[in-house]
């Protein structure tokens, strides 16, 4: 494959990645302590939870369908995490109890789609809904708090200068990268969100699959809800609300289509790095948290708009 | 007829990255013409239909309505300088009227009174459509969803759409693709009389009987370029045929029958309730079945339930001897069966997916170790088929939505080779795609039946069946309802079957 068509095949990927370093270049001209090394990782560290959610959200979205509940599924897996550990439990029986609770409420999610035959978006809200009252249930409302020193270095320690949530997020992309382009699971996310119909007629076994996907997404928000109860040294039950649509943002910001069959999880990363860059650079700026948030509505916006006028001229 | 030419395309160029779709091309067309585009799959004719809907915008070259330059730009101006298009794929919303659909967007309203411009004016609305269809001689009732009318009437609601508009230059891409005979001379009865009324015609059709009956001249495209524009009076299929694919078509069906071998398949018995009645036939090694019947006889279901796509209730399949239950496609392409669906686009093929993946989809298991998918193995795989089958690509990871209708339909046949089919089910395979692509798939079939496959060829072209089958079955509304081995089958014969006789 020669350079050319490389990046006529890729060149959403690299338009996303040009998009963030622009919006890096504007943020260090209008606030130099932006490029600094601490400010950089403090940016990926922010992002890093959002980041992990978001690559679950990929291969969701990639199946053309959607995951409203991540953010209480963080949740819900936070406190039964968090409630292990305070009753003494091992760190590490304790973190997969959270992400298998994770996991399990995905593969709930994706029973009721793949089997049930709901629509993804009628399933995850109603899961959206029972994992948050859960949570509440379990927790009666109050948060859960104060963890071992051993827990929270999996938030606050540091290898090589790299915080620990920096590396959990470069596994998790890599994993995911490696997933969609080189394994059979990959290969029928992308056939399933591309034509369900000729993928059955294929022979593959699409509700395997499709619920194998959604439990994958559940399980990196459990993830994600161990680096988030990590850091707060708290596990609330109230933890990330509105969490799905920054995810999505960060899927669909890095260029994957919501109709499925195309995207990529570089695109999210880069999607999920252009949110943090945002937040990061407009508090540098001192502009206000509700500011913050139209700015970012206007990029989501802008950003799909300018993929649909580029995928359309090259038709 | 020499009258000034209604539209005329100068010199138009489209080019796509790494394809050049229209070179050069011009075309005009007189008023109260059919004028048929001939050519290929992939040859530009879509493209040059796109460029006169809006869809697509030209990189160069000019448009001239009645003598005037115009610049198209988009549908709606497409439709305000009266070009009028009938897609093959129909553009109908199933769920509203065939009044509904004719003014959708510009619903008569009861002007004058106070309040009431919102309000569709029902009555006035179904009534002009009523007269809009009756002067295209149709009579349908039309407060009726189009969802429930017959394909036919479907397209009459598209024409009488495209009439309302006052269009006058009407565009139709292989209108006659899904219809019956029967439909097939009603529509041509219309488009007679859209002709008498000063409409011209732009008829897209690779049917060679067709464009002598209805068209006036004829234009041949190939390779996005303008190969000839004959009267169609002048003109002969061979000649055609040869400015289309520029190589010579010795025989239309090019059947080499193959030795019989073992029995690969018996149905005994099958049911399924509402569907399918007591079907029971044998298929052979080297044998092509072919199964004819009208739409809705029950040809199609007998193929999913074949291929574990929908349950049976009773009956027995055997595969090779031995007494299969057939749960999923995975169990049948596990047992060697194949399945060439009636419609690619929404049951064929991945299209965002490249030729590669396609061609290798039900194979992944078998390039997999441990859950890591071999590429090389895979692209050894699809290249090899790529050669032989003749898929025109830029390359293996092309997207096969880029692709003609033809060299997609190599691409699904290819998944099942590359999955070692020996049992394939071919369900149309030749709907739709052009003259050169249809002979060698035809080359195929016997390539595949002399090497020991078995197929059946569900087909609604009775040439076809006639042409390339050993033996054909006919069904009726969910039965067989007569065999003949391909030395007695006549036309009329398959035809008094499909009808539902029994003599």
């Amino acid at each position: 494959m020669t350079l050319k068509t490389y990046v006529a095949q890729h060149g959403r990927q690299f338009g996303t990645l040009v998009g963030l370093l622009v919006l890096c270049a504007v943020m260090w001209i209008l606030t130099p302590h932006f490029l600094t090394i601490s400010n950089l990782l403090n940016i990926a560290e922010q992002t890093a939870i959002i980041a992990i959610i978001a690559a679950g959200m990929t291969f969701v979205i990639l199946t053309a369908g959607i995951d409203l509940s991540v953010g209480s599924v963080l949740a819900f897996s936070g406190v039964v995490m968090a409630s292990l550990l305070q009753k003494g439990a091992p760190v590490g029986v304790a973190l997969a109890v959270g992400v298998l609770a994770g996991f399990g409420c995905g593969t709930i999610n994706g029973l009721l789609i793949s089997v049930g035959r709901l629509p993804p978006f009628i399933a995850t809200l109603g899961m959206m809904s029972v994992a948050r009252g859960g949570s509440l249930l379990f927790t009666e409302g109050r948060p859960i708090s104060g963890f071992s020193e051993s827990f929270r270095y999996l938030a606050t320690g540091r290898v090589v200068g790299v915080p620990m949530p920096v590396l959990v997020m470069l596994t998790v992309f890599f994993t995911a990268w490696f997933v969609l382009t080189k394994t059979k699971l990959g290969r029928y996310t992308y056939a399933i969100g591309g034509n369900e119909e000729a993928t059955i007629l294929s022979g593959i076994n699409v509700r395997l699959y499709k619920t194998l996907i959604y439990g994958i997404c559940g399980g990196l928000a459990g993830l994600a809800a161990i680096l988030l109860t990590a850091r707060l040294n708290s596990a609330q039950p109230i933890a990330g609300m509105m969490y799905e649509l920054d995810a999505i943002a960060a899927t669909v910001i890095g260029g994957t289509s919501l109709m499925g069959g195309e995207g990529n999880v570089f695109g999210t990363l880069v999607g999920a790095l252009i949110i943090g860059v945002l937040r990061n650079g407009l508090t540098l700026l001192n502009i206000s948290s509700f500011a913050q948030q139209i700015i970012i509505g206007l990029v989501i916006i802008v950003a799909v708009l300018l993929d649909m006028t580029l995928k359309k001229g090259r038709r | 007829m020499e009258t000034e030419p209604v539209l005329q395309m100068r010199n138009i160029r489209k080019t796509f990255p790494g394809v050049i779709a229209l070179d050069d091309v011009s075309f005009d067309l007189r008023r109260g013409e059919v004028h048929i585009l001939l050519g290929e799959n992939g040859a530009g004719k879509s493209t040059l239909m796109k460029i006169l809907s809006g869809a697509y915008e030209r990189d160069g070259g000019e448009v001239l309505i009645d003598g005037r330059e115009v610049e198209i730009g988009n549908p709606r101006r497409s439709q305000s300088l009266g070009i009028g298009i009938i897609y093959q794929e129909l553009n109908l919303v199933p769920h509203l009227s065939a009044a509904e659909n004719i003014y959708l967007g510009r619903e008569p309203s009861r002007a004058g009174l106070p309040f009431l411009p919102f309000i569709v004016d029902r009555k006035a609305m179904n009534g002009s459509a009523r007269e809009l269809l009756a002067g295209l001689g149709v009579n349908l009732d039309v407060r009726r969803p189009v969802g429930e009318l017959s394909i036919a009437e479907q397209q009459m609601v598209e024409i009488a759409k495209a009439v309302s508009l006052d269009a006058r230059i009407l565009i139709m891409d292989e209108p006659t693709a899904v219809l019956t005979e029967r439909e097939i001379r009603e529509l041509f009865a219309r488009i007679r009389r859209l002709k008498a009324d000063g409409v011209s015609i732009i008829y897209i059709s690779h049917r060679m009987e067709e464009l002598f009956e209805i068209g006036d001249r004829v234009t041949v495209l190939r390779d996005g370029s303008v190969v000839g524009t004959r009267d169609i009076a002048g003109a002969t299929k061979p000649e055609l045929i040869r400015m289309m694919v520029n190589r010579e078509l010795t025989q239309q069906f090019p059947k080499v029958a193959a030795p019989r071998g073992k029995e690969v398949l018996r149905v005994e018995g099958l049911n399924r309730a509402g569907v399918l009645t007591d079907i029971s036939f044998s298929l052979c090694e080297g044998e092509i079945l072919g199964v004819a019947g009208l739409l809705g006889s029950g040809r199609t279901e007998l193929a999913r339930a074949i291929f574990g796509l929908d349950r049976i209730d009773s009956g027995g399949i055997h595969i090779k001897g031995r007494l299969q239950r057939i749960a999923s496609p995975r169990r049948a392409i596990n047992l060697g069966l194949g399945f060439l669906t009636e419609d690619r686009k929404t049951q064929g093929l991945v299209l965002p997916l490249s030729v590669r993946e396609n061609i290798c989809l039900p194979s992944v298991d078998a390039f997999s170790r441990m859950g890591v998918v071999s590429r090389r193995r895979e692209a050894e795989a699809a290249a090899k088929y790529r050669k032989d089958l003749r898929i025109k690509t830029t390359g293996l990871e092309q997207r096969v939505v880029n692709l003609s209708g033809g060299n997609q339909q190599k691409v699904v046949l290819s998944k099942w080779l590359v999955s070692r089919g020996d049992i394939l089910i071919f369900d149309e395979p030749t709907r739709g795609i052009d003259v050169g692509s249809k002979a060698e798939i035809y080359e195929l079939m016997n390539k595949l039946t002399a090497a020991g496959a078995a197929i059946i060829m569900i087909s609604s072209d009775l040439p076809e069946v006639l042409g390339m089958s050993d033996r054909i079955l006919v069904m009726h509304q969910g039965r067989i309802n007569g065999e003949f081995s391909a030395a007695e089958a006549t036309q009329e014969k398959i035809l008094h079957r499909a009808l539902g006789d029994t003599e």
